[in-house]
C-alpha cells in the first residue's frame, strides 16, 4: 500500500504546502534545525523562572515555604495534560490524512507525556506529604492524574508490543482518540468521587492571592516545560524516523557520509 | 439481507456458540464469586466493614470477571479465519461488532448483575442497596464490555495480549466504577442514587454508541 | 529584589527543605535520563546503521 511522501500539488492551494513536511524525509532536517532553539529556550525560561520561583517569590501566607513545589507540579501537570491532547490531535491526522509522520509524532510524543505525568505525581505526593502527613493523597487531581499516567503507559505499550509498524501506528492512534474522549469524563467523575468522599486535596489554599512574582515563575516555568518538550519530541522523531526509513536511499546516504 | 437480520444473526450465533461452551460462561461467574469470597478473607469478617467496602469491592469483581471474559470477543474467530469472513459480509463490520457486542454481554454482565444478589447478601448489604447494585451493573457492564471490545480488537493477536489489554481499559473503567459504585453507595447513605444512575447511562448510551465503529476499526488492522 | 537573607535560610524553606528540594531533585533527575536515554537511543541505532550499511558494502565487494 503506496502512500505518495512527496504530493505533487505545486499548483494547490496555500495549506498544501504544509503536506511538504508530512514527508519524513524534509522533516527529519527542520527538526534537526529546531530542536537546539527549544532547547536552549527551555534552558533560559527554565533559569529565570526557577530564579523567580525559588529566590525572588515571598513565602505564603498559608502553606510557609513547602508551596515553592508548585513551581515544579503545575508545569508538569500541565504538560502531562496538554502533551496527551497534542498527541491526541496527531492521531486524528494521522487516521484522517495517513500521514505515517504524524503517526510518529504521537509517539514520540508519549514518553515526554508519561515523564511529566510521573513527575506531576512525585511532586505532588512530595507537596501532599508535610501537608496530610502521607506519602499518597487520594486528592482528586493526583487520582486524574495517575489514571493518565496509566493511559500514556497503555499507549507505549501498545504501540512497541505491535510489530508491524502500520499496525502499530493505527492502533496506537484509535487508542489516543479513545483516550482523549475518556479524559474528560474522567476528570469529572474522580472530581466527583472526591468531593463525594471528602476526600484530601492538594492545592495553593483558595484563601492566598498569588503575588505577582510567583505567577511570574509558574509562567515561566510552564513555559520552560513546553519548549523542553517540544524539544525532546523532535529529537525523538528524528530517531524514530532513521528507523522507521532505514532502508531508504536518503537515509542510507546520510549515514553513509557519516553526518547527520 | 438487511442490517437488522445480518446483526439478529451474528448474535445468534455467538450466543449459540457461548452456549456450547459454557462451561466457560460459568467459569467467570465462578471467578466473581471467588474473588468477592476474598477479600473477607483479608480485611475480616466484621459485618459493618464488609457493608461499608461491599459496593466498592461487588463492583471492581465484576470488573475484573467481565475483563477476563473479553478476549473471547474476537480470539476463536480470528484463529479459525471467521472474523475476516464475517468482515467481508456486505454489511459494515460494526454492525458485526455490535452484534458480538450484544450477544457478550448476555453472556458475561447479565449473568454478574443477576447473581450479584446472593453476593450482596454475603456482605451484609440491605435490600435496597442490594436493588441498586444490580441496577448500576446492568447499567454498567454494557459500558464495560463496549469499551472492552475496542481494547480487545487493538490487542487481537499481539503478544502478551491479555495484560496488555488489562491495561489498556482498566484506566478507561475507572468513571464506571466511580458511579457504579457511588450509586449502590449513595443508597447505602439514604440517597437516592440516581444521579450516578443517570450518569451510567449516559455514558453507556455513548459507549454502545460510539463502540462498535471503533472496535471494528480495530479489527481491520488485525485482520489485514 | 531577593526574598532571602541566608544561604542556610534558602536550604532550609522554612522546614521544608526536603520536600522541596526533593522535588526539584526527583524533576532534575526526570529530565537528564530522559535525555540522556534519547542521547544514547540516538547513538545507537546510528551505530547499528552504520554497521549495517559496510556489511551492504562488503556484500557488495565479496558479489
Amino acid at each position: 500500500m503506496a502512500i505518495s511522501e512527496h504530493p505533487q500539488h505545486e499548483g494547490g492551494p496555500r495549506w498544501f504546502r504544509l503536506f511538504h513536511f508530512a514527508s519524513p524525509y524534509q522533516f527529519y532536517p527542520l527538526a534537526g534545525k529546531l530542536a537546539p532553539w527549544f532547547a536552549s529556550a527551555a534552558a533560559l525560561l527554565a533559569l529565570t523562572g526557577l530564579w523567580m520561583g525559588f529566590a525572588v517569590a515571598p513565602i505564603d501566607a498559608q502553606q510557609g515555604e513547602g508551596y515553592r513545589i508548585i513551581f515544579l507540579h503545575v508545569p508538569t501537570s500541565w504538560m502531562a495534560m496538554f502533551i496527551y491532547v497534542v498527541m491526541a490531535f496527531w492521531s486524528i491526522v494521522h487516521l484522517v490524512w495517513r500521514t505515517r509522520l504524524s503517526a510518529m509524532m504521537a509517539q514520540s510524543l508519549a514518553p515526554t507525556g508519561a515523564l511529566m505525568a510521573f513527575l506531576s505525581l512525585v511532586t505532588g505526593s512530595l507537596w501532599g506529604k508535610p501537608m496530610w502527613g502521607t506519602w499518597w493523597v487520594w486528592d482528586a487531581r493526583l487520582t486524574s492524574m495517575l489514571l493518565l499516567f496509566f493511559l500514556y503507559l497503555g499507549f507505549i505499550s501498545l504501540t512497541r508490543s505491535i510489530d508491524d509498524p502500520e499496525r502499530a501506528d493505527r492502533a496506537g492512534s484509535v487508542l489516543a482518540l479513545v483516550g482523549v474522549f475518556n479524559i474528560p469524563v474522567i476528570h469529572f467523575s474522580v472530581k466527583w468521587w472526591n468531593t463525594l468522599h471528602q476526600g484530601a486535596s492538594v492545592s495553593v489554599s483558595k484563601g492566598s492571592s498569588m503575588a505577582t512574582t510567583m505567577l511570574i515563575g509558574m509562567l515561566l516555568l510552564a513555559l520552560a516545560a513546553w519548549m523542553y518538550s517540544i524539544a525532546m519530541t523532535l529529537v525523538r522523531v528524528r530517531v524514530l524516523i532513521l528507523q522507521r526509513e532505514a532502508h531508504t536511499r536518503w537515509v542510507r546516504e546520510l549515514i553513509a557520509q557519516e553526518g547527520d | 439481507m438487511t442490517l437488522t437480520s445480518f446483526y439478529l444473526t451474528v448474535v445468534r450465533r455467538d450466543l449459540l456458540l457461548a452456549w456450547q461452551q459454557r462451561g466457560d460462561l460459568l467459569v467467570g461467574l465462578i471467578f466473581f464469586v471467588l474473588v468477592a469470597s476474598l477479600f473477607p478473607l483479608a480485611i475480616g469478617p466484621e459485618p459493618q466493614l464488609l457493608s461499608r467496602v461491599g459496593p466498592g469491592v461487588l463492583w471492581v469483581a465484576a470488573m475484573l470477571a467481565n475483563l477476563l471474559a473479553l478476549p473471547r470477543l474476537f480470539i476463536a474467530d480470528w484463529q479459525d479465519g471467521t472474523l475476516e469472513q464475517l468482515m467481508l459480509a456486505p454489511a459494515p463490520p460494526s454492525i458485526m461488532v455490535a452484534g458480538k457486542l450484544s450477544a457478550h454481554w448476555l453472556t458475561t454482565g447479565l449473568p454478574l448483575a443477576l447473581v450479584a444478589p446472593v453476593l450482596g447478601v454475603q456482605y451484609g448489604m440491605d435490600g435496597d442497596s442490594i436493588l441498586m447494585l444490580v441496577a448500576s451493573l446492568l447499567l454498567g457492564t454494557p459500558t464495560l464490555s463496549a469499551l472492552g471490545s475496542i481494547g480487545a480488537a487493538l490487542t487481537l493477536g499481539v503478544r502478551q495480549g491479555e495484560l496488555l489489554l488489562a491495561l489498556l481499559v482498566l484506566p478507561l473503567y475507572a468513571p464506571i466504577l466511580i458511579f457504579g459504585s457511588g450509586a449502590v453507595a449513595a443508597v447505602g447513605a439514604g440517597l437516592t442514587g440516581y444521579a450516578e444512575l443517570y450518569l451510567l447511562a449516559a455514558i453507556m448510551s455513548a459507549s454502545v454508541f460510539l463502540a462498535p465503529w471503533l472496535a471494528a476499526m480495530a479489527l481491520k488492522l488485525a485482520v489485514e | 529584589m531577593l526574598y532571602w537573607t541566608s544561604w542556610s535560610a534558602f536550604f532550609a524553606m522554612g522546614g521544608y527543605g526536603l520536600y522541596v528540594w526533593g522535588s526539584v531533585l526527583v524533576c532534575a533527575l526526570g529530565w537528564i535520563t530522559e535525555i540522556s536515554l534519547l542521547r544514547r537511543q540516538r547513538q545507537a541505532l546510528l551505530h547499528h546503521l552504520r554497521r549495517v550499511e559496510f556489511a551492504r558494502g562488503l556484500d557488495k565487494e565479496n558479489s
